[in-house]
């Protein structure tokens, strides 16, 4: 089986933002980089896939050179090999559907039955790529995956996270599905697979060796367009509800939720 | 001319759902500040159209309705179709949808379908000569950012529980319009088999206006009843922070953080939840937090509109009481 698992390279969960001058954008140094958590779990289902029913497993990330590295731990998780996309038109740029079109474009030259994503990345928190390249390449989408069984090598049955509950959907291939927690434990890369990680192939291309014009994909053909970024407005500092026994303090915060905060 | 606002309805089991009311409201108020109208597409199986007219008395002039036994439950393709049917048909300036399960798998459909961009998930918009911005989080809430549609339609999904409602108006009705539907075989190929709704009958996390939370200060399991008596008092529901959940404590579908549920409840009370940066990304926007740890030095109190420093195995069965008695006024 042919097994795509698209994968972006994030701040990591702890990084503190800051802001830059002109309120633009953030600062992106001393940022410490990681493979997007949920992409992990797609990563990792990739793996379960191919363990079952054999065959390929291709990693796909658009970024700058940077980016290697965290295309490098997929391969060290187990992928066999992986397609960069890094071309200098593509940084900065905060579209989806732009990045969607390079990830679809590099999707019909390497073939496919499926194909694995995050459900969103941690930074820009959009949730929009998976179901974008799904579009693109007319395939169905299964979003916000927290279940996977395969009722045979063409057939899906996953579970899918709604409010409440949860969606049953069976689908056959090809199709996209996009990973978020309760999917998996994604597992570690081994010593030996971060040594065979290095000689695994690793191809990178840029928006013209995808026949991609960079005048529509990249920067310049964003859109949507951040005008400014701030922080957010910083809490004022809370009340500690004082008192004598946990009793005492008990029926305080009560009535000040009643009262004061008017939310009880 | 790109003409008006059109507002995706949400409905299950043929129920209209609440995110719904808070996106026509603000559609209503995106619509007047253009000088244009509303209108609302809603997709649904048989016996939907019963909703369509009603949904005037939210603001909207005209209501597209696509109803057909195979749109009973949300599928992405034949939902994708007909509201790219109705785009087309009806030109719409700007298009919302409510930042739920559904609108998060749909609106990136639709908009790739159009071939424009879209913003996701935003907790504010407004209009700059005419042009659609929303202020939406970024990395996790540490961040928000401005950013603006260029293509028309303008595209965006918007955060459930933070935009107000407005009073609906019980005299006015909508025209409704009856939209064909014809799907191809290959918007069929994912079924959905089964919607399994959770037994507890307490409101959805990302819906609910009261969270009790309980994390690894819980101890157990079997504490959690302590803060579902609770919950159930004030009409919520209950969350766990990612520790809770993974020592099996509490199903996945109650974590609440940055790789859990993002909520935005009236109160949030964190019950033995330390407020790690990845919890207080799913709950750092809820509009009053109350925390309840022993540790004075916990960085939830940070966040906190009210603390209780206690064991809080000694503060939630008084707490309990003390709502008892203030319900029973
Ligand atoms: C990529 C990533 C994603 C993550 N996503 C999430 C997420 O979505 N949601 C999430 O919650 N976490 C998430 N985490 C985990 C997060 O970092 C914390 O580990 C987790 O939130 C801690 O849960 P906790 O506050 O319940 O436990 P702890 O940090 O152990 O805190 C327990 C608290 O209980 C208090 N306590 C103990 N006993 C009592 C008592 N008797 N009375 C009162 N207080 C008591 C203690 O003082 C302590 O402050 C994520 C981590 C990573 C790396």
């Amino acid at each position: 089986m042919e097994i795509v698992a698209l994968m972006k390279q994030v701040p990591d969960t702890e990084t503190q933002i800051k802001v830059n001058a002109q309120g633009t954008w953030i600062v992106e140094d001393d940022i410490k980089w990681i493979m997007n958590p949920y992409c992990e779990f797609g990563v990792e289902e990739a793996l379960r896939t191919k363990e079952k029913h054999g065959g390929t497993v291709t990693i796909v990330s658009i970024g700058p050179a940077r980016a290697v590295e965290a295309i490098r731990t997929a391969l060290a998780m187990g992928a066999d090999k992986a397609v960069h996309v890094d071309d200098a038109a593509l940084v900065g740029t905060t579209d989806s559907l732009g990045k969607a079109r390079v990830l679809a474009k590099v999707l019909e030259s390497i073939p496919f039955d499926v194909i694995f994503a995050g459900k969103q990345a941690i930074d820009d928190d959009m949730a929009q790529t998976g179901a974008a390249v799904a579009e693109l390449l007319g395939i169905p989408q299964l979003t916000f995956v927290n279940g996977l069984e395969w009722l045979d090598a063409r057939t899906v049955k996953v579970n899918r996270q709604v409010e409440g509950g949860s969606q049953i959907i069976q689908c056959s291939l090809p199709a996209l599905i996009t990973c978020q927690k309760g999917l998996n434990e994604p597992r570690y890369a081994s010593l030996p697979g971060i040594m065979k990680a290095k000689k695994k192939p690793l191809d990178t291309k840029n928006l013209a060796a995808l026949g991609l014009d960079p005048a529509q994909v990249g920067k310049a053909g964003d859109t949507t367009e951040i005008l400014k970024v701030e922080l957010p407005p910083a809490r004022k500092a809370g009340k500690i509800v004082e008192g004598e026994t946990p009793e005492e303090k008990a029926s305080k915060l009560a009535a000040l939720l009643r009262e004061e905060a008017k939310v009880i | 001319m790109a003409q008006g606002v059109l507002v995706v309805v949400e409905q299950r089991n043929g129920a209209i759902r609440k995110v719904s009311w808070e996106v026509l409201s603000e559609g209503k108020r995106l619509a007047d500040q253009l000088g244009q109208e509303m209108a609302a597409v809603l997709v649904g199986g048989d016996g939907i159209s019963s909703h369509a007219e009603a949904l005037g008395q939210w603001g909207a002039k005209k209501v597209f309705v696509a109803e057909h036994s195979e749109l009973g439950q949300y599928r992405t393709n034949p939902y994708t179709r007909v509201v790219v049917d109705v785009a087309k048909m009806m030109e719409p300036r700007i298009i919302l949808m409510g930042a739920s399960s559904t609108g998060k798998d749909l609106a990136p459909r639709v908009a790739a379908r159009l071939g424009v961009g879209m913003l996701s998930d935003c907790v504010a918009f407004e209009l700059q000569d005419g042009t659609l911005v929303g202020r939406r989080p970024m990395y996790a809430g540490k961040l928000y950012a401005y950013v603006a549609c260029k293509a028309i339609p303008q595209i965006a999904t918007a955060r459930p529980n933070v935009l107000s409602k407005m009073e609906p108006d019980p005299s006015a009705k909508a025209e409704v319009v009856k939209v064909s539907v014809q799907l191809e075989d290959s918007d069929l190929i994912a079924k959905v088999l089964e919607l399994k709704e959770e037994a507890s009958g307490r409101p959805d996390l990302t819906e609910a206006e009261i969270i009790v939370s309980g994390g690894r200060g819980m101890k157990g399991p079997e504490n959690y009843a302590m803060l579902e008596t609770l919950a159930d008092l004030l009409g919520g529901t209950v969350g766990a922070s990612r520790a809770a959940v993974d020592a099996g404590w509490r199903p996945q579908s109650d974590q609440v953080g940055q790789t859990g549920k993002v909520v935005t409840p009236n109160l949030y009370i964190a019950c033995g939840i330390s407020g790690s940066i990845q919890h207080l990304a799913g709950m750092g926007t809820s509009k009053v937090i109350v925390a309840i740890n022993k540790d004075p030095d916990a960085p939830i109190f940070q966040k906190a509109d009210y603390g209780v420093v206690d064991d809080l195995f000694k503060v939630v069965p008084p707490l309990i009481e003390e709502v008892k008695k203030l319900k029973a006024e």
